[in-house]
């Protein structure tokens, strides 16, 4: 029997915003269903991000943006993965974020956008199915 | 009976009905006093809201110090009373709008201040020393204070006439928010270092707003969310006492910042837990620092934070949230109160949102006859035995983590932070379960049609002006007379003296936020990240 290795995810809080309470929420929950989880703290550079990906090899990138700056730090996200060749991991996004930004986040290939009517059962789910 | 007792949304045993039993202990005199003296439960003034009610205030401040003003006038014109300032990112984190770090957040959460010239245009036309502003500002408090006194002397006001707030409260930044830039230490001395100052200079600024709000929009109880706060402020008193100042110096500058609202709400507990506080604050001045003076022992709070209660679902629901919990924070006897707003699930509040708020505060103030009498809940059985219950559960919690070794060293350690993290989990577990009920969340849901609230944005050149804005302040200054204030400052922050008449100077020698922070991290370091969860 294959067994399958866990999925490993890695949440991140890019920009400056320090309230990572719902990074935290989504950590823990997802580590609950099985998941490798590796949070990466506040304050993060996407250049971080990406490095830190890399290196711990995951198959997820969870990120965390309250701020309102969705639209720039994904872009440069989904840029320098491009740039790098970087296939094989999906990113996602959860946070403040306007249904009108979602068609635009899923344009630049955010994999899916996680808003506050969300559940952790709804974050959860979708990695079962999706990754 | 078991069958007449019930667990609250809070998790709180509750009896069906009270009566004089349960308040074996209940002494007038000694459980409540009048308003406006001790214990204070009652209040702290004599006449309270007939007095003069609560200072009205909504958070307010985005993108440059131009469109922040202009946002002010309205408010002003609206009725507000005080004034509320956002700060970007950035500016929290003494990082100037040209830095690579803050590329994306520049105007984006508050008004973007890099200059003393961006101050100065913040307030053009506004009298400082009529309206009192509150600064939610912490690991540059110091630096954003001196901006505020160097704006007044520059109109001629006197800064002994300033009155305000600043947020100033570093160790609820590593516990819940986030904004800390240097190690606790060099962090709590600065703190001392503007009490001190202000002590001497501008006596009416409230120095310290010792916040409770977000360390409960972070997963504390409403004891926790007292508790935690309360040993922050005797970490700052004891910190100006062994500066050899008599704590009726300092007692009176340090007001409270505490919640009334958000996930964890429940009307009766909140107001309890709020007079349970005035009660315990001052006995805890009383007996700890050994003083009977009245103005020493008076909890002075504002309310506010409760954004993380609002929802997206249904969002005009909110309304109705905002209104009980501003209720419930007058009725508790707030001194200031700082709604969310009901599209804070959205953005940033349109200028309709933050006006619905005020109206709320106007409603309750104005309309329905709250203020008339004085803690009109004082007596009920029900209300006096959750106001004993809650005393004794945030002395138990303050007991508790003193036995660890005091909020320092538990803050230092992630102690505080991995319960609140926990804590935090479990409600959004309740939440999702639909085990605690949030209404058009997980009950009375319905199939919402696919639109949008108008929502608030910011204008995406705002980084562009305000960089545009920094370099054309830097082209005009006086390089020497910079360096030397730089160069002061520096050496002052080595030798470890008080820095604010330091900071205050490089202010005025055209310094940036950024550069004053950079002087000091070289002396200082940075603190540590910690990501428990």
């Amino acid at each position: 029997m294959v067994s399958k290795r866990p999925i490993r995810v890695l949440i991140a809080k890019p920009g400056l915003d320090g309230h990572d309470k719902g990074a935290k929420i989504v950590s823990r929950g997802l580590r609950d269903a099985g998941m490798e989880v590796i949070y990466t703290g506040i304050r993060q550079s996407v250049d971080v991000i990406l490095e830190t990906a890399v290196q711990e090899a995951v198959d997820v990138i969870g990120l965390s943006i309250l701020s309102g700056s969705h639209l720039s730090i994904c872009r440069e996200l989904t840029e320098k993965m491009q740039q790098r060749d970087i296939r094989d991991k999906q990113v996602l996004v959860g946070g403040i974020i306007p249904k009108r930004d979602v068609g635009p986040l899923k344009e630049m290939g955010i994999a899916e956008v996680f808003r506050p009517s969300s559940t952790v059962n709804d974050i959860v789910q979708f990695h079962r199915e999706a990754i | 009976m078991d069958s007449e007792w019930k667990e609250t949304n809070t998790g709180v045993k509750v009896k069906l009905f009270y009566t004089p039993e349960d308040v074996t202990g209940f002494d007038h005199e000694a459980s409540l006093g009048a308003p406006g003296s001790p214990p204070y439960t009652r209040g702290i003034y004599p006449s309270m809201y007939r007095g003069r009610l609560w200072t009205m205030r909504q958070y307010s401040g985005f993108s440059t110090s131009e469109n922040t003003n202009s946002r002010f006038k309205f408010l002003i014109d609206q009725g507000q009373t005080g004034l509320s300032l956002a700060l970007d990112l950035p500016t929290q984190l003494g990082l100037d709008s040209d830095d690579d770090l803050a590329k994306d957040d520049v105007g984006k959460l508050g008004v973007a201040i890099d200059t003393l010239k961006d101050m100065e245009e913040m307030f053009e036309g506004i009298p400082l020393d009529k309206i009192s502003t509150s600064f939610t500002i912490n690991a540059t408090a110091s630096i954003i204070l001196a901006m505020y006194i160097a704006t007044a002397q520059k109109k001629g006001i006197d800064p002994g006439k300033l009155r305000g707030t600043i947020q100033n409260d570093i160790i609820k930044e590593y516990i819940a928010r986030g904004t800390y830039i240097f190690p606790p230490e060099p962090s709590i001395r600065l703190i001392g270092d503007t009490i001190e100052y202000c002590i001497e200079h501008i006596p009416k600024f409230n120095t310290v707003s010792v916040s409770g709000t977000h360390i409960c929009e972070c997963g504390a109880t409403p004891a926790q969310g007292v508790a935690y706060p309360f040993l922050t402020g005797i970490t700052y008193l004891e910190e100006v006492l062994n500066r050899g100042y008599n704590i009726d110096d300092i007692a009176p500058l340090l007001s409270f910042h505490l919640i009334c609202g958000g996930v964890q709400f429940n009307f009766f507990q909140e107001i309890a837990k709020l007079r349970a506080a005035r009660r315990l604050w001052a006995k805890i001045i009383q007996k700890r620092f050994k003083t009977g003076n009245k103005k020493s022992m008076r909890l002075r709070f504002s309310t506010g934070g409760m954004g993380g209660g609002m929802t997206e679902q249904q969002p005009l629901n909110n309304i109705s949230r905002i209104s009980f919990y501003a209720l419930a924070a007058a009725l508790a006897g707030s001194q200031s109160m700082n709604l969310p707003c009901f599209d804070e699930a959205y953005a940033i509040p349109t200028d309709e949102a933050i006006r619905t708020s005020l109206r709320i505060q106007q409603i309750i103030g104005h309309e329905i006859g709250v203020p008339d009498v004085v803690d009109p809940l004082g007596g009920s059985y029900y209300v006096e035995s959750l106001t004993d219950f809650y005393e004794k559960e945030i002395s138990k919690e303050m007991e508790r983590i003193e036995a660890l070794g005091g909020i320092l060293r538990c803050v230092d350690d992630g102690t505080i932070q991995s319960k609140l993290a926990d804590q935090a989990y479990q409600v959004q577990q309740k939440l999702d379960s639909g085990e605690m009920v949030k209404v058009g969340v997980n009950r009375f849901q319905i199939d919402e049609e696919d639109r949008e609230l108008e929502f608030f944005e910011v204008d995406p050149k705002t980084r562009s002006m305000q960089i545009e804005k920094l370099e054309r302040f830097k082209s005009e200054r006086n390089p020497e007379k910079l360096a030397g204030a730089l160069g002061a400052l520096k050496k002052a922050a080595d030798a470890k003296e008080n820095l604010m008449p330091y900071i205050l100077e490089a202010v005025k020698s055209d310094a940036t936020v950024g550069e004053i922070v950079g002087e000091m991290k070289a002396i200082y370091g940075e603190a540590k990240q910690m990501s428990i969860f």
